[in-house]
Order: C-alpha cells, then sequence, then structure tokens
C-alpha cells in the first residue's frame, strides 16, 4: 500500500504526543513503584515496560497507516479468535491473586481481557455500523449486541475479572446509546439495570461484596478490604499541591500500596507530583478523549465515527473508574489505568487503538 | 430485521445526523465525570492534604522506645541502696536462623529449657513478621549467658538483649520503705499516657511515690518502616533523661541494726531526726525481697505474698495501727498539766486497782503503786493514776492534745495507704457508731486501750515532739534529687506542720520521768539503758484480746496470737536530742522486755556513729561511716526550714 502524502500531512501528531506523554508517565511511575533505592538493579519490570512502548508505538504507527475501514471485514475473525483466547484462559490460564487472566505464550504472557475490550468494539462497530431505523434501534435488534456483549462477558467474570467486564458493559452501552438506540428502550434498560443491581449482588464473589462493603465505609476493615482504599487514599491526599517529588513517595516505596504498578499507579504518581501532576495527567486523558470525539464527529464514514466513539470510551471509562477507586470515590475493582499501569498486553492493544484513531483521523479527507 | 437492514448500503453518507447529539450528551458526561474526579483530588490533595501527610508518617515511623536508666537510691551518706544492672535475655530472630530447629535444639540445651520451640510457635501464631525478635528466655543466670557466648558461632540468629533491671543491694533491708517495680499494669496504662505495655514502673513505696523523679525521661528513635514493619533506617534519635537519683535521710549502718535487732519477730520500727523529722531507719517485719518483683515475680509468688495471713507487703510502720497501751501515758499526762486539771503536786493512791462505776478497772501491778505523783506513776506506768487523770480530764479535752500531738491523724509522710489509727472523742462515736460516750470508756483510752489505735511513725513522732520542745515535722525520708552527674537537683528541707504550745514546765516533768523509766529505780524501761548515754522512753504493752479494739487481730484463735503487743517509745539524749524512736513488736508481751532491747540496739549503733559532744562512744565505732555530718539543727540553716502556717 502506497502511502500518500496527504496522510503524511494529516497525521494526527497532537494524539500520537499525548499517547506517548502518558506512557512516558507511566514509564516514571512504575519506576518510581519498583524503585528499590540508589544501590539497588533496575528492576526488569521497567526495562520491560520500555520494550513493550517500543512495541506498541511501532504498532500504533502501523495502525495508523492501516486503513481502518478494513477492520470491518476482520471484526467478526479477530473477536472469534478473542472468545477463543479467553475460554483458553479458563481452560490453561495462569493464575495470580486468584485470578485466572492471563495466558502463557512462552515469550510473553497475554492477558486476552485486554485484547478482548478492542475486539468488542470493533465487532460492535461492525454491527451497528448500520443505520438504525425510524425511531432508533428497537429491543428486538439489540439481541445480537447483547449476545456479542455475553459471551467475552460471561467468560471475563468467571475469570473472575469484574473490572474488565464493566468496561466491556459500559463500552457496549455508549456505542448502543451513541448509534442510535430508542429512546424509550433506554429508559427501560436504565430502570431494568437500576431494578437488577440489588439482584446482582447475589452474583458476586465474598471478595467482591466485601469491596462494595468496604468502599461504603473504609473503616469497617481497615487492615482487610478497606486497606487498599485507605492507603490508596492517604497516597494521594499526601502528595499535596506539587507532591513529593520523584522517587520520594513513600507509600509506593514502602509497599504500603497495592497493586502499585498496574491498578493503584494512580496513587503512585499522585504522591510524587501532587495535584498538579495529577491534573496534567487528567488533562492529558481529558486531551485524548476530546480528540477522539473530535475525530468522530468528523470522521468520513459511520464506521470511522463508531469506531473513535467505542476505542474514545474504552479509555474513558477505564480512566474514570480506575482514578475514580484509587481516590475512594468508586469501588475497588481491578481495571488498568489506559497506558500508562504497567502490562505488555494493555499497553499495546491501547497503543494500537489509538493508532487507529490516528488512521480514522487520517483519512478523514480521503475518498 | 429486514426493515432496519434496507437502510443499509455499501455508499455510506457523508452525514449521520442522529450520531452528533448524542456524541454532544457523552461528551457532556464525560466533561461532569472528569469534572468530579478533579474536584475529588482537589479535595483530598489539597484541602484535606495536612492530614493524610500525617496519616502516611505515621505509616512509615515506628518509635523504637529507648527507656531511660532509672535513677539510683543512696542511703544519708551516699551509700547505694538500690542500683539498676545488667539483665539478659535471649532474644532468636527467625529470619537469620538457617536451621530453625537444630539452632533451637542446640539453645534449649544450653539454656536447659524444652519450651522455646514453643515459644517461637506461639510468636508465629500471633502474626510477627521473621524479622521481629522473639524474646525465648528472660533474666538468664551467668553460666546461661556464658554458654551463649561462647556457642555464639553454633546458635545463628540467637542473640542476648541486655535490659536494665532494678537490683535491690541489700534484698529486704528497709523493703516497705524502698518499695518495688514491676510492669506497668493496663490501669495504670489508661492514666498516664506517656507509659507503654512493658515498662518498669513503682508500685509501692519510694518506688512509686518517686516514681516521677527516678523514672526519667524515655528516649526514642524513629525508625522508617516498610509495610511489613521491617526496619529501613534510623530517621531521628530523642536522647533519653535518665532519672534522678535520691539521696535518702536514712541511715544504712542504723537501718541494719534495727533490720537485726528486730529478729524474727513481727512488728515495726521507726527512728527519727527530732530536729528535722527526716527518718533515720524504718522498718516492717515480716519483710520481702523486692528483688523478686524485678525478676517478674511469678503468680506462686505473688500468691504466696498476698495470701500471708501475716501481711508481708504491708508497711506496719505505717499501716499498722496498734493499741498505744502505756506509752499513751505520757499524752494523758501532758493533756492533764497542760489542762491544769493535774498539777505535778498531785498524788492518787493506787491499791492495784479503782472501781468505777460498777466495775473495777485493775492496775499491771496487782500489789499497787501506792500513792504516786505524776512523775512516780509515768515511771512505775501506773494505771490507776491515769484513771483519775481520765476522769478529771474526760475524753474530749484528752482527744484535743492528742490530736495535737498528731494521734488519729496520718503523719503526711510521702507513702502510701498511711492510716491515721484513732483517737476516740465523743463526737467521734456519735459519728462512728451513733452513741454518747460512756466516761467509763474514757479509763481505757486513757491507758491506751479500747478504741484508740496508733501506728508506729505516730508514737515516733510524739516521742520527738517531746524531745524538742513541740514541734511538728512532717516526716520525710527523701533529703535531695540529683542528677547523674551527682548535682543537687532538689533539696527537701525540714518541713515543720505547727508548733504545739506545750508549758516548759510540763515538758520538763514529762521527760525527768521518761529519763527514769530508763534509768531510774522501779523505771519499766532499764532494756534501752545506755551506760553513757541518757535514753529517756516509755514502755507499752498493749492488750490483743480484752479491750483491744482491733478486730482482725482478736478474732485470731492460736494462743500466740491473744498475747500482748510490747511498745517502747524513747529519745536521746535527754538534752539536745538526736534521735527519736518508737517500737512495736506484735505478740511480744511486755513493751520493756520485748522492745526496750530493740531500741537499745538501735540507740547503741546510733550513738556508735554520732556521738555527742563530750561523749566517748561505748563501742569501737566499727562501720562507721568516714564523714558523720551533723545531724543537728545546725545541719539545716535555719532558713532552709519551711513552717507551714495551721
Amino acid at each position: 500500500m502506497a502511502l500518500d502524502r496527504r496522510l503524511v500531512y494529516h497525521f494526527d501528531w497532537t494524539l500520537f504526543v499525548m499517547t506517548l506523554g502518558l506512557g512516558g508517565i507511566g514509564l516514571l511511575s512504575v519506576l518510581s513503584a519498583s524503585w528499590g533505592g540508589p544501590r539497588h538493579a533496575l528492576d526488569p519490570l521497567v526495562v520491560r515496560q520500555l520494550v513493550w512502548i517500543g512495541v506498541g508505538t511501532t504498532l500504533m504507527a502501523a495502525a495508523a497507516i492501516f486503513d481502518y475501514r478494513a477492520l470491518a471485514t476482520y471484526a467478526y475473525p479477530l473477536y472469534v479468535v478473542t472468545v477463543g483466547l479467553l475460554a483458553a484462559v479458563m481452560v490453561a490460564g495462569h493464575v495470580t491473586g486468584g485470578s485466572r487472566r492471563w495466558l502463557n505464550l512462552g515469550v510473553l504472557r497475554l492477558e486476552p481481557s485486554e485484547v478482548a475490550k478492542i475486539a468488542l468494539v470493533l465487532v460492535m462497530v461492525r454491527y451497528l455500523r448500520e443505520e438504525p431505523p425510524r425511531g432508533g434501534w428497537s429491543f428486538r435488534q439489540m439481541i445480537i449486541p447483547g449476545l456479542l456483549l455475553g459471551v467475552p462477558l460471561g467468560l471475563v467474570l468467571k475469570q473472575p475479572d469484574l473490572g474488565t467486564g464493566i468496561v466491556l458493559a459500559l463500552v457496549t452501552a455508549t456505542l448502543i446509546f451513541v448509534s442510535g438506540l430508542n429512546g424509550r428502550v433506554l429508559l427501560v434498560a436504565m430502570l431494568a439495570g437500576a431494578l437488577a443491581a440489588p439482584a446482582g449482588w447475589h452474583y458476586l464473589k465474598p471478595y467482591q461484596k466485601q469491596r462494595l462493603v468496604s468502599f461504603i465505609n473504609p473503616q469497617s476493615d481497615p487492615l482487610g478490604a478497606g486497606y487498599h482504599i485507605i492507603q490508596s487514599e492517604i497516597a494521594i491526599g499526601a502528595g499535596g499541591a506539587w507532591g513529593k517529588g520523584f522517587l520520594k513517595g513513600t507509600q509506593a516505596r514502602l509497599n504500603f500500596l497495592p497493586e502499585q504498578t498496574t491498578d493503584f499507579i494512580f496513587a503512585v504518581f499522585a504522591e510524587e507530583f501532587g495535584f498538579a501532576g495529577s491534573i496534567l495527567l487528567i488533562a492529558l486523558y481529558a486531551g485524548i478523549i476530546a480528540r477522539g470525539i473530535w475525530i468522530a464527529r468528523h470522521a468520513r464514514d459511520r464506521f470511522g465515527q463508531l469506531l473513535a466513539v467505542g476505542l474514545t470510551a474504552i479509555v474513558f471509562w477505564q480512566v474514570a473508574i480506575n482514578v475514580g477507586m484509587a481516590s475512594g470515590v468508586l469501588p475497588v475493582v481491578g481495571i488498568p489505568l489506559p497506558l500508562v499501569s504497567y502490562g505488555g498486553s494493555s499497553l499495546i492493544a491501547m497503543m494500537a487503538a489509538m493508532g487507529v484513531m490516528i488512521s480514522i483521523n487520517m483519512r478523514r479527507y480521503l475518498f | 430485521m429486514a426493515r432496519w437492514r434496507y437502510h443499509s448500503s455499501s455508499k455510506q453518507t457523508r452525514a449521520v445526523p442522529r450520531i452528533e447529539p448524542r456524541i454532544a450528551i457523552l461528551s457532556a458526561l464525560i466533561a461532569l465525570v472528569l469534572a468530579v474526579v478533579t474536584v475529588r483530588l482537589y479535595y483530598l490533595q489539597i484541602i484535606r492534604h495536612k492530614e493524610f501527610i500525617e496519616l502516611a508518617d505515621r505509616n512509615r515511623i515506628r518509635i523504637h522506645r529507648l527507656p531511660a536508666l532509672r535513677g539510683l537510691v543512696f542511703d544519708v551518706h551516699h551509700r547505694p541502696l538500690v542500683d539498676t544492672r545488667p539483665s539478659f535475655d535471649a532474644v532468636i530472630v527467625p529470619e537469620d536462623v538457617r536451621n530453625l530447629k537444630q539452632t533451637v535444639a542446640r539453645l534449649e540445651g544450653f539454656l536447659s529449657q524444652d519450651n522455646i520451640a514453643s515459644k517461637l510457635t506461639q510468636a508465629e501464631d500471633e502474626g510477627r513478621p521473621p524479622f521481629d525478635p522473639v524474646t525465648v528466655e528472660e533474666h538468664l543466670g551467668w553460666q546461661q549467658v556464658v554458654s551463649l557466648e561462647t556457642h555464639q558461632l553454633q546458635l545463628p540468629g540467637v542473640s542476648l538483649e541486655v535490659m536494665p533491671q532494678r537490683h535491690y543491694i541489700y534484698g529486704p533491708l528497709a523493703a516497705h520503705l524502698l518499695g518495688y517495680v514491676g510492669e506497668v499494669a493496663e490501669g495504670d496504662l489508661r492514666h498516664a499516657n506517656d507509659y507503654r505495655m512493658g515498662d518498669e514502673i513503682g508500685k509501692f513505696g519510694l518506688e512509686r511515690v518517686f516514681e516521677g523523679a527516678l523514672r526519667g525521661q524515655a528516649g526514642g528513635q524513629e525508625i522508617e518502616v516498610d509495610s511489613v514493619g521491617r526496619k529501613l533506617k534510623l530517621l531521628r534519635e530523642i536522647p533519653e533523661i535518665p532519672g534522678r537519683s535520691v539521696v535518702l535521710s536514712i541511715d544504712l549502718d542504723v537501718q541494719q541494726a534495727a533490720e537485726k535487732a528486730m529478729g524474727k519477730n513481727s512488728g515495726a520500727l521507726v527512728a527519727l531526726d527530732p530536729n528535722t523529722g527526716f527518718i533515720i531507719a524504718m522498718v516492717s517485719r515480716p519483710a520481702f525481697d523486692p528483688n523478686i518483683f524485678a525478676n517478674g515475680i511469678t503468680s506462686v509468688q505473688w500468691r504466696t505474698l498476698t495470701t500471708d495471713p501475716q501481711h508481708p507487703l504491708a508497711n506496719r510502720s505505717i499501716q499498722g495501727t496498734y493499741p498505744p497501751g502505756s506509752t499513751f501515758k505520757l499524752i494523758d499526762a501532758i493533756a492533764g498539766m497542760q489542762d491544769r486539771t493535774l498539777s505535778p503536786e498531785t498524788s492518787y493512791y493506787c491499791p492495784g486497782g479503782l472501781y468505777y462505776g460498777n466495775r473495777e478497772y485493775h492496775c499491771w501491778r496487782k500489789q499497787g503503786h501506792g500513792t504516786v505523783s505524776v512523775h512516780r506513776a509515768i515511771v512505775g506506768s501506773c494505771d490507776v493514776f491515769f484513771y483519775q487523770v481520765g476522769i478529771h480530764l474526760g475524753i474530749d479535752r484528752l482527744a484535743q492534745w492528742a490530736h495535737m500531738l498528731g494521734m488519729g491523724e496520718k503523719s503526711g509522710i510521702e507513702l502510701d495507704n498511711e492510716r491515721p489509727g484513732v483517737m476516740p472523742s465523743s463526737l467521734w462515736k456519735q459519728k462512728r457508731f451513733g452513741q454518747r460516750w460512756y466516761p467509763a470508756e474514757t479509763l481505757s483510752v486513757a491507758i491506751g486501750q479500747g478504741y484508740v489505735a496508733a501506728t508506729p511513725l505516730q508514737m515516733a513522732l510524739v516521742a520527738a515532739e517531746i524531745a524538742n520542745g513541740g514541734t511538728r515535722y512532717k516526716p520525710q525520708f527523701v533529703k535531695e534529687a540529683e542528677a547523674l552527674d551527682g548535682s543537687v537537683v532538689k533539696n527537701f528541707p525540714p518541713i515543720i506542720e505547727r508548733r504545739i504550745p506545750f508549758n516548759p514546765t510540763v515538758l520538763d516533768i514529762v521527760r525527768s520521768a521518761m529519763c527514769d523509766v530508763v534509768n531510774g529505780v522501779g523505771g519499766t524501761g532499764h532494756a534501752a539503758h545506755l551506760d553513757n548515754i541518757d535514753v529517756c522512753g516509755k514502755t507499752g504493752t498493749s492488750q490483743v484480746v480484752k479491750e483491744a479494739g482491733n478486730a482482725r487481730i482478736a478474732e485470731d484463735k492460736e494462743p500466740m496470737k491473744y498475747r500482748d503487743h510490747g511498745w517502747f517509745v524513747a529519745y536521746a539524749p535527754r538534752d539536745h536530742p538526736k534521735i527519736a524512736i518508737a517500737c512495736v513488736i506484735e505478740h511480744g508481751g511486755h513493751g520493756g522486755s520485748s522492745a526496750g532491747p530493740v531500741v537499745h540496739d538501735v540507740m547503741q549503733k546510733f550513738f556508735e556513729l554520732y556521738p555527742p559532744p563530750g561523749i566517748k562512744p561505748a563501742g569501737s565505732g566499727t562501720g562507721a561511716p568516714q564523714a558523720a555530718p551533723s545531724r543537728t539543727p545546725e545541719g539545716h540553716p535555719a532558713g532552709s526550714i519551711v513552717e507551714r502556717g495551721d
């Protein structure tokens, strides 16, 4: 595929730079969270994250060059493969912290649920790119998207990975809403959801219930489930306006924070860079989201529009839940902070997604 | 399905109008959520920052307390009575042990113990991290210490921890005065917030009352720890401030002489300086060894001490209340003459008893004393004479003078649990029993029986007041508090509680009678006689059974328990007195023969050490301190005496 000069001209440097900026913040935070002092060797985590940023950047560039419209063709096969991987996790997954989330592929450990977010958006958009009838999607027309969501959602919840499950559901809901759900169906769905929530309590694992209880009252079990929330709030609050300085956060360095390279990486960053740093981080995410929405509004086709909305929604919901959880406004569920948390699968998947967004943006003047 | 499929076409439309407004709604939702997150971060990082930074520090900083070295206790000549010695504990850091089973087996062999493994298991069960040292054996003996030291290489992860341990050099000597220390109790922790579990605290006697001075101030290390409590580095060190040492007014030699003279008897002795109120010796028997508390008293030892019917933990010199018996006649004589119901010339005839009301009141001497004046009555301890004095005086005027001399009130000595004793009056009886006073009861009181009860300290103070002309000092036993380098931090001057308005003539009569008790013909206290010094004294024998007010003793069934308590109160020399003593021997029988010799031995030792000017010491001055400071009032400049206004 010959590269059109107009494409290079329209390359979205803003999105690219913001993505790499967040990747850089992530690298610093992973370094800080794993810092053992100047005399200790650099934690291999940091090196790996750097390698993944490199791989991710390459993949982002490749995705940008790749015509996103072709993705519609690969949506279903990719979806099937992902569901297959999720099923494989059930059988041969690697257990960490009581959950079966990883597939050991020799050189790398793949977390299929990270790929599933992208694959689900693709297949959803592939389906929803058809224009809805007058009045919007009816309930019956939502049966197929429901099934498309239901299969990976069920597999993810089985791991159990409540966080990813919530993200899958929210992203799907966002796409269905934007693509034109019937107003009345929307209302009924919201009501039904509100009524079903208490029933859902029944299906939660005891530790998940405990987390919800601790969220409502962290002091109910300050050394157990509430511990994570309390320590994370302490780290964030201790950062103050300007933070304690790079590598000077005690909460992370002395291991008071749980999952400090992944789920609670925001607390590590907020302790060391304070409110100023947090605002910068939130601003970068807001920039990426705003850019994503701008791309959606300016995309040439409905597929591109919805794809941009879907990928932006993945970023938004994960940021909102992750930061909300770390700062104690949402219950603890394991969700990575996109582009920042340690982890190859998430990082590479997110960077590839950003590449797709760039691709959509580049091609708005074509055809 | 077909209906909406109809709209699908391969040709993409340029505008998709329905998406735009929905994206706008989505954008608004996103903006709202991000705003909420930002506000939340502002709240945590700006508004509540101070609170969280404190919590973060509390997370990472552990305070390791370094208890201060407890102050020493010296006698009046600066000879140590109580010090602090190193005590060794065996400690294991499980993490540092390579082969735990083998090490524990070896350690159990060296210490001849078999419970070390179980102690380690217990520590593990409590969730102690493996880098936390576990104390497996406390207060090691020297053999055990040497054994561990020499086999150090075979015992990786085992170390000795040195802990300060209170040491009472002379064991039970003056145990009730010195008191003891122990681990702080949970109850104490609640109202003393600078104490922590495991701290040492004064529990009794001097150790308790002067806890604030002796203890000093614990220092501490601020140590940074990680989330599991592993020590990472020392952030700050606050040096501890060692406790003050105290110099007592107790003289070790006199105290030892008193302890020896008391022998195996139960009872108490108080010797004090009548010119200052400072205690020279204080003995209570039976005693205990305060070292067993410092070693960590076992429950068996504690039970034995607390359930002993002899109550060895009670300080009888301030907690034991006994009928003063005939020693009370000194108070009768003073009260009678001061009140002018009795003149020095008044005589009564003693036929060996007295009929009052419808009952006969005996004199201890069945054949009687004949016609006696107050002098002869004191010397011969005539009961009938003092029955008469009591009848003429009445209980309330007698009580008034007795109170003035300190009967029925706490002396104010800075020791816990002092008891006031009893000096009855008609008002007292009305309050206590709701009954009026029967004049016949005055007869019992007049010979120191009935309701009246006094502590040995109170009687020593009575002797001191007679000796010094009526000055009531607060009894004290600490002269100085000093810093570690020996500099005096606080001086304790004598404190005058009040001056008793004695008529000098009255005192002269009483004093000369007391002198004849010990030295004169027919005196009851010859046992206390010294060859070259005029000892003045008064014997007393208090009945335990019939007329004793003390129900506890009366109820005891053993024959020994029915025997009388023997009293002796004395001061010496007759002119310029230097020492006043009261001694009670429980169930010792007659005071002259039981308590008298004890007082004799203490006096003899005292004057051996501090001979009055112009008099050669009777014995050779063995054990005399090199520099014997003056105990005369001149030793305390007049300005340094604190007088309390009434």
